[in-house]
């Protein structure tokens, strides 16, 4: 495959083809442009990735397993399912990753603040327990509607140390919550660092994190070619928080089939959802050029999800770039589908997935009729589920 | 040439400093807009910057965010912020510039932005978030004719204004603090950074815009620029319940009096 072995983005403008780039106030321009400097200047620090890989294995306790899904591969009777267990990873989530990534570089940066958005809670989290580790001051932007339903990571970011504030503007879910962000940034960027969570806003933001989750990826793969003496035929994982790019950037060049999931909440035919790649048009949002779901007049529009972590109208500039290139394939399954695959995971594997991960998990029901049992899937376990458990009790009335 | 820029050369000329007032399109009411622009323009408003609303306004405060929401659900659309300017430009030789984020441009088309734009009477427009990194790519091609008007900031580096001075058209923008629009409690005049700008700007004139709010904010940028831009100031007081429409005006004229020739400096 020609185009993928060519695959080398950003480009220096922070462009994904016409995607990504840096549309921010005139404020914002001067630390993106300090933030990328550095960041490139440590990327390849030999004494920065000690330090990060340190941290990995010391304190999130990575690698994390590749776990083989025997009961799961059983009820298909298809293709072999694997799990790439980022649930495992210290605080719950592959958000963890990206945190310790970018508390190091903050403290390159002379920063002493830090401020983070968060949907589902679990970034805010992680951005939490990085700062009560090094020491630095933690403000997380949180949606009213995202406190109400994910109020155990409220009070477990709370007791790491951070103020979380509320933000009662628009749909008060994560959209808002990086707005809020971003405004605090444009404030106090003198002494404060952004932590944003996922690949989005603007550049060099979308490669660091890629670059952070990457680490999925590259695990994966060995632990694969250890396991089954070669590279899979399918990696799913959903698209939110950057764990899709994670696993998926070090696969780009290789053979593999990469499936993102989105999440089509009440379903992609009412206006009741996040899919952004399949029913979203170019906008500029949070800093990039991108899909993104907006009404006729540019308004952007109020999504949903039961997923507070997939609950966003925009999606990453490189994945947008990936969908156009064909490179990156994307589907939806709706929130009805991704409830009943937490039952079927929680029940076949004993492992009881974030509502975001159980999208994932949902298509798997779609593609493996379609598979062989000498094929591969890998899912990307993005997180656990325990901070989902009240959603999903209501929804299941156990 | 410059609408903008030939308007403000005219009044400094004169001695005076141009005031230039930020309305919400279609706030705080829809049928009413045009009249309250042209009475704003007649207490005293050289210029006149228009905001078209967009759902989530990263660079502005509480104020205007919620002027901007109270706009979106008024209904108002480009197509009526295009009428809005229509009528006010043609009652007016003052310039009328058009302000707002980038993406209902983007979606409404940049080429058809443009030419309605100018067919509407338009001096100008100020897309807060296209820095001069995106300003090819989104201006370059259709927005001749029209002034583009670019901000520097205490975060731009002495370099970084020269090259927006090059780009901007009409004026640069001069954003008095780093921050989101707004009034603030500890206003304290950003003066150093005014100079630090006037000594790197050599094309534009230069307006001193963001948490200008009171006479005093006024009379301390008059001297190290050649105008103000007030906004959430004028926005907060049309919010006022109880006779707010002639105090708003009232407040217009006691800011433009403060700007004129031989007014106490």
């Amino acid at each position: 495959m020609p185009s993928k072995t060519k695959y080398n983005l950003p480009d220096e403008r922070g462009k994904y083809g016409k995607y990504g780039g840096r549309y921010v106030p005139e404020t914002l321009i001067t630390p993106l442009l300090e933030l990328e400097s550095t960041y490139l200047k440590l990327r390849d620090d030999p004494d920065f990735i000690a330090e990060l890989n340190s941290l990995h294995h010391e304190y999130s306790g990575r690698p994390t397993p590749l776990t083989f899904a025997e009961n799961l591969t059983k009820y298909f009777n298809r293709a072999k399912i694997y799990l790439k267990r980022e649930d495992l990873c210290h605080t719950g989530a592959h958000k963890i990753n990206n945190a310790l990534g970018q508390i190091l570089l903050a403290q390159k940066l002379g920063k002493k603040r830090i401020i983070a958005e968060t949907g589902a809670g679990q970034h805010g989290v992680a951005a939490a327990t990085a700062c009560a580790k090094f020491g630095m001051e933690c403000a997380v932007y949180m949606g009213e509607v995202d406190m109400g339903r994910q109020s155990l990571n409220v009070f477990r970011m709370q007791l790491l140390g951070a103020e979380v504030i509320p933000v009662k503007s628009g749909s008060r879910t994560l959209k808002d919550a990086t707005n809020e962000a971003i405004r605090d940034w444009v404030t106090n960027c003198s002494t404060t660092h952004y932590i944003i969570g996922s690949v989005v806003g603007p550049h060099p933001y979308p490669m660091i994190v890629r670059d952070f989750q990457s680490v999925i990826g590259i695990e994966t793969k060995e632990q694969i070619v250890k396991a089954e003496g070669r590279k899979p035929n399918y990696i799913v994982a959903c698209v939110g928080g950057g764990n899709a790019i994670g696993i998926f950037y070090p696969f780009i060049n290789d053979d593999v089939k990469l499936i993102g999931i989105e999440a089509a909440g009440f379903g992609i035919d009412t206006d009741k959802h996040c899919a952004s790649l399949t029913l979203g048009r170019e906008g500029i949002f949070h800093g990039m050029k991108t899909y993104l779901l907006q009404k006729n007049d540019g308004q952007v529009s109020e999504v949903h999800s039961i997923s507070a972590g997939l609950d966003y109208p925009g999606v990453g500039p490189e994945h947008s770039y990936l969908k156009d290139k064909n490179l990156v394939n994307y589907f939806s399954v709706t929130d009805d589908e991704a409830i009943e695959a937490t039952k079927l995971i929680s029940q076949t594997e004993g492992i009881i997935p974030a509502l975001e991960t159980a999208h994932a998990f949902a298509y798997l029901e779609k593609l493996l009729p379609g598979t062989s049992k000498d094929e591969i899937v890998i899912v990307n376990v993005s997180g656990r589920g325990d901070k989902d458990l009240n959603t999903i009790r209501e929804k299941l009335e156990l | 040439m410059s609408l903008t820029s030939d308007y403000i050369k005219n009044k400094n000329g004169n001695g005076e400093k141009v005031l230039s007032i930020f309305l919400t399109a279609g706030f705080p009411d829809k049928q009413s807009f045009t009249k309250l622009a042209l009475d704003v323009l007649n207490a005293g408003a050289d210029l006149l910057e228009i905001g078209f609303p967009f759902s989530d306004p990263l660079a502005d405060g509480p104020i205007i965010q919620q002027s901007s929401q109270a706009a979106i659900e008024n209904g108002v659309t480009l197509d009526d912020v295009f009428i809005y300017v229509k009528e006010i430009s043609n009652q007016t030789d003052k310039p009328v510039i058009m302000m707002g984020y980038a993406n209902p441009v983007l979606n409404f088309g940049m080429e058809r932005f443009a030419k309605r734009a100018k067919a509407s009477g338009a001096a100008g427009v100020i897309i807060p978030d296209v820095p001069i990194e995106e300003y090819d790519n989104f201006f370059e091609n259709h927005f001749s004719g029209l002034d583009v008007i670019l901000l520097v900031t205490p975060t731009t580096p002495n370099e970084r204004i020269k090259l927006i001075d090059e780009k901007s058209r009409g004026f640069v923008y001069c954003v008095s603090v780093s921050g989101t629009t707004g009034m603030r409690k500890e206003a304290k005049s950003n003066i150093e950074f005014v100079e630090r700008v006037r000594t790197h700007i050599s094309k534009n004139k230069m307006l001193v815009g963001f948490g200008i709010s009171t006479p005093d904010d006024v009379e301390s940028y008059k001297p190290y620029c050649d105008g103000v831009i007030v906004g959430s100031a004028v926005i907060k007081s049309l919010m006022n319940e109880n006779g707010s429409y002639n105090e708003t005006l009232e407040l217009i004229r006691k800011l433009k009096a403060l700007l004129l020739a031989g007014s106490h400096e």
